[in-house]
């Protein structure tokens, strides 16, 4: 009986193990797959993936970079205490080891398994250190761009390219073109040029939302009486999804963001007849409630005020 | 202490030689043992709530599309109350109520703990907070998530009586805690048995001192926040509301500021637990006894500061970050000294495999999992991709569902004997173990992956390439589910067992003071007190 309660548990340590290995492979078979250029890009879910969505920008590779450095470092960590743990188990069940010893010091032994960790963390926090403040503010923001969130669809505005702006809606269900992603299209996808750095300004209205799109690797609440920065880059022309990720009410589940990157001239192209077709919101920037009146889409935003 | 004896005092007033009546003895009690035991039964009702609330939500995320909730309303209401119940009444009753009550005065030689009738009414003020939050469910609820973030928590977007209930609820839990740590750090300090000295005491008295300071300088914070929120919700105050120059960022660092050292007071007592289990089954001393005891008071300071890594996204300055999430990292050092030492202590052992030491096993392989990721999640770089994904919602289930849960059950192993007399059937926790142990890594582990590829948590519908690694979370839930049932199972065989537990069942190992005793205790635990070498 204790024998296979021995053998059982170092079964399922190997099996986390081989789990852990597979989801690294997983991760890096994810990223080669996403440096393949010419196709745009979707950064999208996959069905049974086991890493990080595909990388659409810097951002999101050096985010990648620094995920697979810590992800070997606590993958061999646990392999480390589970293999000590069986070894442990193996060993010194009582059958094998009769009498037990009664040791209870050894400094050295107890100051390595003290400092040895801080050394990990040293090699783990210095990498990071640097990526948060690179990845804090963008450098020569060609593009801004003003997120607000509203129970429940998103508001972009655009106040360098002649300061328009529009709402960006769920499509339900059954309004779904075959090949759209059931709970992630909307009907006006956030336009950016690809190879640009963007300027993310949120900014919240009713509730906190969040602006999420993970294969740019940008997430930032939108706060009611806060702005915020953040940035991004697409690398890459594609169609980049993301959810709102900050619990917002009860269609929190429902409120996708579409970030679609194209070529500059096309960018420019988009931009300016986009400024044609919501010239009746009269440029309204996000946060000016006195402009929401003027659209159909904001009543949750005047229920409030 | 009374010197007379009245069978059947209403009033709770002092009994020497023999027990109370049945009300006096459940319902007045003044005795650490019996509401230590009250709040075991409290945690396991508490338990049909919490594990009903997740069954339910994992019936509704086993495939894409909504299946049984109604709307996301009540799916955020099922959420909410999932978090609350689970975190406060179900794991710190358990641990802090009822193990804590019931084995630190044995453990430290004391007769009582320093105020019996403060000790009872913490107690008795569980009760109406657990009714306030079921009730809740049924008027609406609470749809804000455990966290309660205004605005969506304001009355403007949780309108009714159900987020104010909820709010109440966590009012009356919050003043039982704060007077049941005032209890425990009395008794610790004043009546430890002579010769009991603070470097002698038992490591799960360690781990209840730790956690009754986090107590009782945090949950004061949360009174505080929601006390704002109730008058924003009611009296027309503007605390977090900026309109009104409040701000809804307050509120997340009040919160945190409570919410960080509340994850440490889950597992703080089931750290000591484990170290018991450990130490009784491998039939050696702990390792690093002074070691153990100083990571757990250090986990205990610097988990008060480090409350902004749950706030990466909020806005917080890049500096601020960076503080944080160096301070949050630095916390992985004592926890790596506990584990060390726990494998160290087994290490050289003679080990015996019973249902305590297969939990306590499971925990250490299991927190290292939850632990590591925690890591991971401390760097704010990273964490910009999997803040509020369920990569979060896996790390913290295996620090707390698979962690402080599993504590929880090590100790019900160890002492179900000494506490009722009776001892469990063997067979049965085994499978017990078993069962739980494949159900929550089943539930959990996938969340890694759906995280990772960025589900974000609270979401009763999700992409359709989210279900394959949903669809195996909830056959790992239901299994889990089943496991509870085996549980349920094995507290029936264990009370109905004609065996009387002897004073000591597990040997030379097991060398606290409450192996001392006759299982289950006498009502007066110490006639006189015991003196400590």
């Amino acid at each position: 009986m204790r024998r296979s309660i021995v053998s059982r548990f170092a079964g399922l340590f190997a099996t986390c193990g081989v789990a852990g290995m597979s989801l690294l492979h997983g991760a890096s078979a994810l990223a080669q797959e996403s440096g393949a250029a010419g196709q745009p890009m979707v950064g999208a879910p996959h069905a049974w993936a086991l890493g990080l969505q595909p990388a659409g920008g810097v951002v999101k590779e050096a985010i990648h970079d620094f995920n697979q450095l810590v992800l070997w470092i606590i993958i061999i960590i646990t392999a480390f205490v589970g293999a000590l743990l069986a070894w442990v188990i193996w060993r010194y069940r009582a059958d094998r080891n009769p009498v037990p010893s009664r040791t209870s010091h050894h400094t050295l032994l107890e100051v390595a398994w003290t400092v040895l960790p801080v050394l990990i963390l040293v090699v783990i926090a210095i990498p990071s250190f640097r990526l948060i403040y690179w990845e804090d503010r963008a450098v020569d923001a060609e593009v801004t761009v003003n997120v607000t969130g509203r129970q429940w669809y998103w508001h972009y505005a655009y106040p360098d390219q002649g300061n328009f702006a529009y709402d960006s809606y769920p499509i339900q269900e059954a309004d779904l073109k075959p090949g759209q992603l059931r709970n992630l299209t909307v009907d006006e996808p956030l336009v950016i040029p690809v190879g640009a750095n963007i300027r993310v300004i949120t900014t919240g209205q009713d509730v906190i939302h969040s602006f999420f799109v993970p294969s740019l690797g940008v997430q930032k609440y939108t706060i009611p009486g806060r702005t915020m920065e953040t940035w991004m880059r697409a690398d890459r022309p594609g169609t980049f999804y993301g959810q709102c990720n900050q619990i917002c009410g009860t269609n929190h589940w429902f409120m996708p963001i579409v970030v679609q990157a194209v070529p500059k001239a096309e960018f420019d192209a988009w931009a300016a007849a986009a400024k044609q077709r919501f010239a009746q919101d009269g440029g309204a920037p996000a946060v000016t409630t006195a402009a929401a009146p003027a659209e159909a889409g904001t009543q949750v935003a005047e229920l409030r005020r | 202490m009374a010197t007379a004896s009245h069978t059947h005092d209403e009033h709770g007033h002092g009994h020497h030689d023999h027990t109370p009546g049945f009300v006096a003895r459940w319902f007045f009690s003044t005795n650490h043992k019996d509401i230590g035991v009250l709040y075991l039964i409290f945690a396991v009702v508490a338990a049909f709530v919490g594990v009903g609330l997740s069954l339910l939500m994992r019936i509704e995320l086993q495939s894409p599309g909504m299946q049984i909730f109604a709307d996301g309303q009540a799916w955020n209401v099922a959420v909410t109350a999932h978090g609350v119940v689970m975190v406060f009444y179900v794991i710190m009753p358990a641990l802090i109520g009822g193990f804590g009550n019931y084995f630190v005065p044995i453990m430290i030689g004391a007769p009582d703990m320093a105020f019996p009738r403060l000790n009872n009414i913490s107690f008795w003020l569980l009760v109406p907070a657990l009714m306030l939050a079921v009730g809740s469910l049924f008027v609406g609820g609470a749809g804000t998530g455990w966290t309660l973030y205004p605005p969506l928590s304001n009355a403007t977007y949780q309108s009714g009586i159900g987020p104010d209930m909820a709010l109440f609820s966590l009012h009356l839990a919050g003043a039982s805690s704060i007077l049941g740590a005032a209890n425990f750090i009395t008794t610790i300090f004043n009546m430890r048995a002579p010769g009991m000295t603070l470097h002698k005491m038992p490591l799960f008295v360690w781990g209840m001192l730790v956690t009754a300071f986090l107590l009782l300088l945090s949950v004061p914070v949360l009174g505080g926040a929601i006390t704002m929120l109730i008058t924003d919700r009611n009296f027309g105050t503007a605390f977090f509301d900026p309109a009104g120059g409040g701000d809804p960022v307050l509120f997340q660092h009040l919160f945190w500021f409570f919410g960080h050292p509340e994850v440490y007071i889950m597992i703080l007592p089931g750290f000591g637990i484990i170290s018991h289990v450990l130490s009784t089954f491998s039939r050696k001393p702990i390792f690093g006894y002074l070691g153990m005891a100083y990571a757990m008071v250090a986990i205990g300071v610097v988990g008060f500061v480090v409350w902004a890594h749950h706030m990466f996204t909020s806005g917080i300055s890049v500096d601020t970050r960076a503080y944080f999430m160096a301070a949050t990292m630095v916390i992985a050092v004592p926890t790596g000294i506990k584990i060390f030492s726990w494998i160290a202590t087994m290490w050289g052992g003679s080990i015996s495999f019973k249902t305590p030491m297969l939990f306590a096993i499971g925990f250490i392989f299991l927190f290292t999992v939850g632990g590591v990721t925690g890591v991971k999640l401390a760097n704010a770089s990273v964490d910009v991709i999997l803040h509020n994904t369920y990569y979060v919602v896996a790390h913290f289930h295996y620090v707390l569902s698979l962690g402080a849960v599993f504590s929880i059950y090590a100790g019900f192993y160890y002492w179900i004997g000494k506490m009722s007399g009776k001892q469990y059937p063997e067979f049965w926790g085994q499978v017990h173990f078993w069962m739980t142990f494949v159900g929550v890594n089943l539930t959990f582990f996938p969340m890694h992956f759906l995280g990772a590829q960025g589900m974000p948590r609270r979401y009763p519908d999700y992409p359709d390439a989210f279900a394959g690694w949903n669809m195996v979370a909830s056959i790992g839930a239901y299994i889990s589910v089943a496991s509870f049932v085996v549980f349920l199972y094995v507290c029936y065989r264990t009370f109905t067992s004609k065996e009387q537990a002897a004073a000591n069942p597990w040997g030379e190992g097991a060398t606290t003071l409450e192996w001392q005793v006759s299982s289950p205790p006498p009502f007066h635990t110490f006639e006189e007190l015991p003196r400590i070498r």
